[in-house]
């Protein structure tokens, strides 16, 4: 175990949600990747049926099984696990009540399919469920299995439904098993082995619903992680030159002159006119800089630590995803 | 349709053109069903086209889930109240109206319309009725589509586009007539709503051994409070769902019929782009009109064709002699971005390939989100001009 400091020590389970297509299943896996480094061990786990985590490992799809999908940098394990609520529901009657046979003809009654029509708190309990359960867990010499676990969980919009298990299921179980399991679910979840982290986007949407979740969040006493902001495009344009284009000053003329040095334009008009066009993509640029340093005000107003992650340009492949992971450690969120 | 666009080095190459313009223009296109993966601009989709719609002649409402507030605003939508509302600053002769879905509100009305003022009240006042409703799963696609078959009965409007709910199945709605026949035709329905055709006996006493085992896993499971209020709730919704039912299943039918065209939305990202070759396909197993693909947000190949690796390679140099360092990030600008646009066109061709049939239109990417009627005007522009 490294006695590195990062920002969330303590924290053992990570839930990692974000809008739509803000890269949240990818950051999920990084944040995995990261904290298993230097030897440890940890799960990823996802909920929504979508097989993700094999598509971001480039792997057959997973069975509801833990099992080792990668090694971390310097040594250390990810496992992943892609929840089923059918099968969590069924696993569940076996190890709490010893019922298996029972639970076979429930799911073949279609009970689980009905059971997330009629009351998805159900369905999001069995997961949470299932995913806490991995939290807790110890081994024989009293240690916890897993030193984290990583929930690639549902998007911004219900993540606080989707943790907040036990007012879900209050209306309709004031007490039984149900209720018990729920409160099971919420002793961890609500904790300080908690944090729920937010993938953005520097765009206004994200950064909005990021915002809608925070307040969410802490009014449902769940407890806020880090905002990691995702594809994240930086140049090595100096700050007086993007000023200027944002400003609607910037001067080709150089650019022309450094066309000409490197080979790239024969003639004079030619140069002119490459420069002319680089120096649109400097103006758009520079608009969208401004428009994403804005964002990154409006978050920093919420008090809650911040991570830049870098926009791959090859997308995200194996590779990618360590360097994210790396990205990840180096900012020390994990 | 127009043929490939060759003029323009930014199309995909040999796939048809998604002429959105005829598609509103026609008489006959009575809905247009934007569907998608979340994030992937949607609902700016939607009420661009209902924009333009309008602003030709059309009259167009336009039914969203959950907009944006921001989104929400440029069409002058204030309150979440069910109801069409007037957009207003729409030229020329055609109207727009927006409505948001109240989805609980929608699902209350139906339960007033299709039972007794008692049975109602039995029904509204459970708690699992209040779940139910006011959840995000499955729930939101059906009252989706119970709206659009009311907006389309009420005859008001010429034209419907409705943006489909964010969840992970955004085509989930498509199953809902047959998830509600599962769901009242199931054993389990009749298990439960058999001690109030009995009479108020056991539950489970006119059952054989196998339902035994059953019940007395849910009581188990459950509680007996729940399982009580479980059957209360399904007895009451056993008259209503009948009607739900034949009316889900007309709506199914009139998303096939010529008059509806579904219009699939994706990002330039591998994983939407995998989520649009599910739902061309999808749409295609139901025999639903597939009018094409519209890939938002696109990075266009710019200043003159000059490749990543040019750019990349002059950049090195000047940077290794020290010299024109501002071009030489201009440069470094410029391969990155050409990477992506090349990045982006792979992705494109990757769907291509495989449903080298489906029209296709891009938007390309903008700085600033929407926020105004300026806006959705300018991307309904955009969508047109392929």
């Amino acid at each position: 175990m490294s006695s590195r400091d990062t920002d969330w020590d303590g924290v053992r389970l990570h839930v990692v949600t974000g809008k739509g297509g803000t890269g949240k299943t990818t950051v999920a896996a990084a944040l995995a990747l990261a904290l298993a480094a230097d030897g440890r061990k940890v799960l990823l786990v996802e909920v929504e049926g979508r097989q993700g985590i094999a598509q971001v490992f480039d792997l057959p799809p997973l069975p509801y099984e833990e099992r080792r999908v990668a090694v971390a940098p310097g040594g250390g394990d990810v496992y992943a696990l892609a929840v089923d609520p059918e099968e969590a529901m069924l696993e569940y009657l076996e190890m709490f009540y010893g019922m298996r046979r029972a639970g076979r003809a429930l799911s073949k009654m279609g009970i689980v399919d009905f059971a997330t029509t009629i009351a998805p708190g159900f369905r999001d309990v069995l997961v949470t469920g299932k995913t806490t359960e991995a939290v807790r867990r110890k081994g024989k010499d009293g240690r916890r299995i897993y030193d984290a676990v990583v929930l690639d969980a549902p998007p911004t919009g219900r993540i606080v439904r989707f943790l907040n298990v036990t007012n879900e299921v209050a209306g309709l179980a004031r007490v039984g098993p149900i209720k018990n399991h729920a409160d099971l679910v919420s002793g961890v979840v609500a904790s300080p082995e908690t944090a729920v982290h937010f993938v953005t986007l520097l765009e206004e949407m994200p950064v909005q619903e990021t915002l809608d979740g925070i307040t969410e969040l802490r009014g449902a006493g769940l407890p806020a992680g880090g905002v990691f902001t995702n594809m994240v495009r930086t140049s090595g344009l100096p700050e007086a030159a993007l000023d200027a284009a944002a400003a609607g000053r910037f001067d080709p003329m150089e650019l022309a002159l450094g066309l000409k040095a490197a080979g790239l334009a024969d003639g004079d008009p030619n140069a002119a006119a490459l420069a002319e066009a680089l120096a649109q993509e400097i103006s758009e640029h520079a608009r969208r800089t401004e428009l994403e340093r804005q964002e990154r005000v409006s978050l920093d107003a919420a008090g809650r630590p911040r991570y830049e992650l870098p926009l791959l340009p090859d997308g995200v492949d194996l590779a990618g995803l360590y360097e994210l992971a790396e990205s990840i450690r180096a900012q020390g969120a994990a | 349709m127009r043929g490939s666009g060759s003029d323009s080095g930014s199309m995909v190459k040999n796939v048809p053109v998604l002429d959105l313009d005829a598609i509103i223009d026609d008489p006959g296109t009575r809905i247009i069903v934007c569907c998608g993966s979340g994030g992937v601009g949607k609902t700016t989709t939607a009420a661009a086209l209902g924009l333009r719609a309008a602003e030709r002649g059309r009259h167009a409402v336009v039914l969203t889930v959950d907009p944006a507030r921001r989104l929400a605003q440029s069409m002058g939508l204030s309150e979440l109240d069910n109801t069409p509302r007037p957009v207003a600053g729409v030229t020329g002769e055609g109207t727009l109206h927006a409505m948001m879905l109240d989805m609980k509100r929608t699902f209350d009305e139906i339960i007033e319309a299709h039972a007794d003022p008692e049975r109602a009240r039995q029904i509204l006042t459970n708690p699992f009725y209040q779940s139910l409703s006011s959840s995000f799963s499955g729930t939101q696609e059906y009252m989706a589509m119970e709206k659009l078959g009311q907006l389309r009965r009420s005859g008001e409007w010429d034209l419907i586009i409705v943006d489909t709910p964010p969840s992970r199945s955004a085509l989930d709605f498509l199953d809902a007539p047959e998830r509600l026949g599962r769901f009242l035709d199931g054993r389990f329905i009749r298990m439960l709503t058999a001690p109030a055709k009995a009479g108020g006996r056991s539950a489970f006493k006119l059952l054989n051994a196998g339902f035994g085992l059953v019940a007395g896993a849910m009581t188990k499971l459950l509680g007996a409070q729940v399982l009580k209020d479980l059957q209360t709730f399904v007895s009451a919704l056993d008259a209503v769902f009948g009607g739900f039912r034949a009316r889900a299943e007309q709506t199914y039918r009139l998303l096939q019929a010529p008059g509806t065209a579904f219009v699939v939305v994706a990002a330039p990202e591998r994983d939407a782009m995998r989520e649009a070759s599910y739902f061309v396909e999808r749409l295609a197993d139901e025999r639903m009109p597939l009018a094409g693909l519209v890939v938002n947000r696109v990075h266009l190949p710019t200043a003159g064709g000059l490749s990543a690796a040019r750019s990349a390679a002059a950049a090195e140099d000047l940077e290794a002699r020290g010299e024109h360092e501002l071009t030489a990030a201009a440069l470094r600008l410029h391969a990155g971005r050409m990477q992506l646009a090349a990045r982006e066109q792979r992705q494109q061709e990757h769907f291509a390939s495989a449903h080298p049939t489906v029209p296709m239109a891009q938007v390309p990417a903008m700085p600033a989100d929407v926020h105004d009627l300026e806006g959705l005007r300018r991307v309904g522009a955009l969508l047109a001009a392929q």
